[in-house]
């Protein structure tokens, strides 16, 4: 009898402290939105299209830092998904047995160094590298092309939304490859088997097999790696530039939700400062918990489907 | 493979075509190798940067004084003091309420709705953005306190690193067989026993894992502490003011326009990395031992 009851209370305790997780998640949400009341209720619907960021004048826009944070996170995706999916292909199909754990361990830890030393290195290092060599043939080479030119032209500075862009995507890379790699590896041997059969080559495989088989997984990769990059914040706040403003090219400076908090929170002193930075803060969340909830149904469908099948 | 005999027209079609799938093969597992030299270029490169800059500013001092003002010497003992205070402590936080509620999640918990909606926040939580937790943390602790402090800090910590301790403690617990459950139960012991005593110690291994990472992940996070730790100039061991800690220091410093203070951003920057990747590669020499034997 008191076993029983020792293990009631046993089982209700674990369930608690699980709970507390599903707390975790409401209680972020409730608390900021009740912070940010007082500056989403000035503003209203208007501070999701408004461009102007203004402390002094207490007038704040959320405009431009979406702006910044869609496309640095956007560019992150350009760049990052092929890598990923090169390296994930490498990993799975050509690596030699004996490589491939150290291999996938080294593309893990690039995921495990800080975003901060992102932010260092590419502020000291990528940064002055880029405007000295790549920057300037970029915009020679594109600067004047039809439609896409205006994005690549400005002053050569390193410092901006598109070197952001890179330092994210190269942060993003081991996690959509991981998850790539992962997937790519529960594609039934005798699948791949009966293509090669065929007279298939190693990419043909890939292309008509692996890919179709993997489809679902492998977007929910790219949603990871986009929830990761909507909400990076160290490295982005090191290069980004730190302008409150909505320009076409991607050389000039910007601003994302994250690097707007990183820099200005703990300067803000106005209630409506403090109260606009948290409603941004709040944005970021609930957009990032779009994605990765999207990311991680898509994943779920494909393991289903697969357990489905075997 | 072209065999005597046949039309030449038709032989040499289909070669041309093979040939051109083998160079297509070629140049996109061609391309598959680059993206790899790639993302190891990026690896090196960062890694090359950090002990070029780092290691000469690594000395004795670093360990022994404190953060200096601009322009003079100094070194980075509060810093690191306060790392290990804040990190310490938020593992203590985060480490028992997620494993009891991965062993919920592993043991109780196989199914339903309480329990997979849960998995599924839980994931989400592992990625969601670090400095909305620190901006949680000012909201609900920091501002009805009224100071910044280190305190504060260790919770914005330990939020990120349940997630992380809930989801492998789960995952270890699964790979345990349920034989082992089941001998355990027919020898009397009650549940709460089996899960502690067997079932858990059987993988203490691989959740030891799961914290580890846990506190990897923890030492060089920066953006939950900037709202919440804050920094400290002096070195200070009570954890209710604000303190100072490696990460925030690389912040303040390497944005100064002073030369020590970059200098000093550079070494603790090498510390931090070195540590976290040593605990990384710790974990999953740990894991992969639990896992063979």
């Amino acid at each position: 009898m008191t076993a029983r009851r020792q293990d009631a209370l046993f089982r209700h305790t674990t369930r608690a402290f699980a709970a507390l997780v599903l707390l975790l998640l409401l209680s972020i949400i409730a608390a900021l939105g009740y912070a940010a009341l007082p500056a989403l209720t000035k503003f209203g619907p208007h501070f999701f299209v408004s461009n102007v960021w203004n402390p002094v004048a207490s007038e704040f826009g959320a405009l431009a830092p979406i702006y910044g944070t869609l496309v640095t996170s956007a560019i992150a995706l350009a760049i990052g998904v092929p890598v990923s999916f090169g390296i994930a292909v490498f990993l799975t199909e050509m690596c030699p047995a004996v490589l491939r754990r150290p291999l996938g361990t080294a593309v893990e830890l690039l995921a495990a160094i800080p975003s901060i030393i992102y932010g260092m290195w590419g502020l000291f290092v990528f940064a002055p590298f880029f405007a000295d060599h790549i920057q300037p043939t970029l915009s020679r080479a594109l600067g004047d092309v039809w439609l896409i030119g205006p994005l690549f032209q400005g002053a050569p500075t390193g410092l901006g939304i598109f070197t952001a862009g890179i330092i994210l995507a190269v942060m993003v890379i081991p996690f959509i490859a991981s998850v790539m790699r992962d997937v790519f590896e529960i594609v039934p041997p005798v699948l791949k088997e009966s293509a090669y059969g065929l007279g298939c080559t190693t990419w043909e495989v890939v292309r008509n097999v692996v890919l179709p088989y993997t489809r679902i997984g492998v977007v929910g990769g790219i949603m990871l790696g986009l929830g990761r990059a909507l909400g990076e914040t160290m490295a982005v706040t090191f290069v980004i530039g730190n302008a409150y403003r909505i320009r076409a090219s991607l050389f000039e400076p910007g601003n994302s939700i994250a690097s707007a908090l990183a820099n200005e929170f703990n300067e803000a002193a106005d209630p409506i400062h403090r109260g606009a930075l948290i409603a941004l803060g709040l944005v970021l969340f609930v957009l990032t918990l779009l994605v990765l909830a999207a990311s991680r149904l898509l994943i779920a469908r494909l393991a289903r489907q697969e357990g489905a099948r075997t | 493979m072209r065999q005597a005999g046949g039309k030449e027209g038709p032989r040499v079609a289909v070669s041309t075509r093979y040939r051109r799938r083998l160079r297509v093969n070629r140049f996109n597992l061609a391309m598959s190798l680059a993206t790899m030299a790639f993302g190891m270029l990026f690896l090196f490169w960062i890694l090359a940067v950090l002990i070029g800059n780092g290691s000469s500013a690594l000395s004795l001092q670093l360990f022994t004084r404190s953060t200096p003002p601009p322009g003079s010497a100094g070194g980075l003992a509060n810093a690191l003091y306060g790392s290990l205070l804040i990190v310490g402590s938020a593992t203590f936080i985060s480490t028992p309420i997620g494993i009891l509620a991965g062993i919920y999640l592993a043991e109780f918990g196989h199914s339903g709705p309480f329990a997979e909606t849960t998995r599924f926040i839980n994931d989400i939580l592992l990625s969601a953005p670090s400095i909305i937790l620190g901006l949680f943390v000012y909201t609900v602790y920091v501002v009805n306190v009224g100071h910044f402090s280190g305190w504060a800090g260790a919770f914005a910590l330990a939020l990120i690193a349940i997630p992380v301790v809930v989801r492998t403690t789960e995952n270890m617990l699964r790979l345990v067989p349920n034989s082992l459950r089941e001998a355990a139960i027919a020898l009397g012991a009650p549940m709460w026993k089996v899960t502690l005593l067997v079932t858990l110690k059987a993988v203490r291994g691989g959740v030891m894992t799961g914290v580890l990472l846990a506190v990897a992940r923890m030492s060089g996070e920066t953006a939950p502490l900037l709202f919440t730790a804050l920094n400290n100039q002096f070195f200070n061991s009570d954890m209710n003011a604000p303190m100072a800690n490696l990460p925030v220091v690389i912040f303040q410093f390497a944005m100064s326009p002073f030369d020590d203070w970059k200098s000093l951003a550079w070494a603790a920057a090498l510390l931090i990395t070195l540590a976290v990747l040593l605990l990384n590669v710790l974990a999953r020499t740990v894991f992969r031992q639990q896992s063979v034997r």
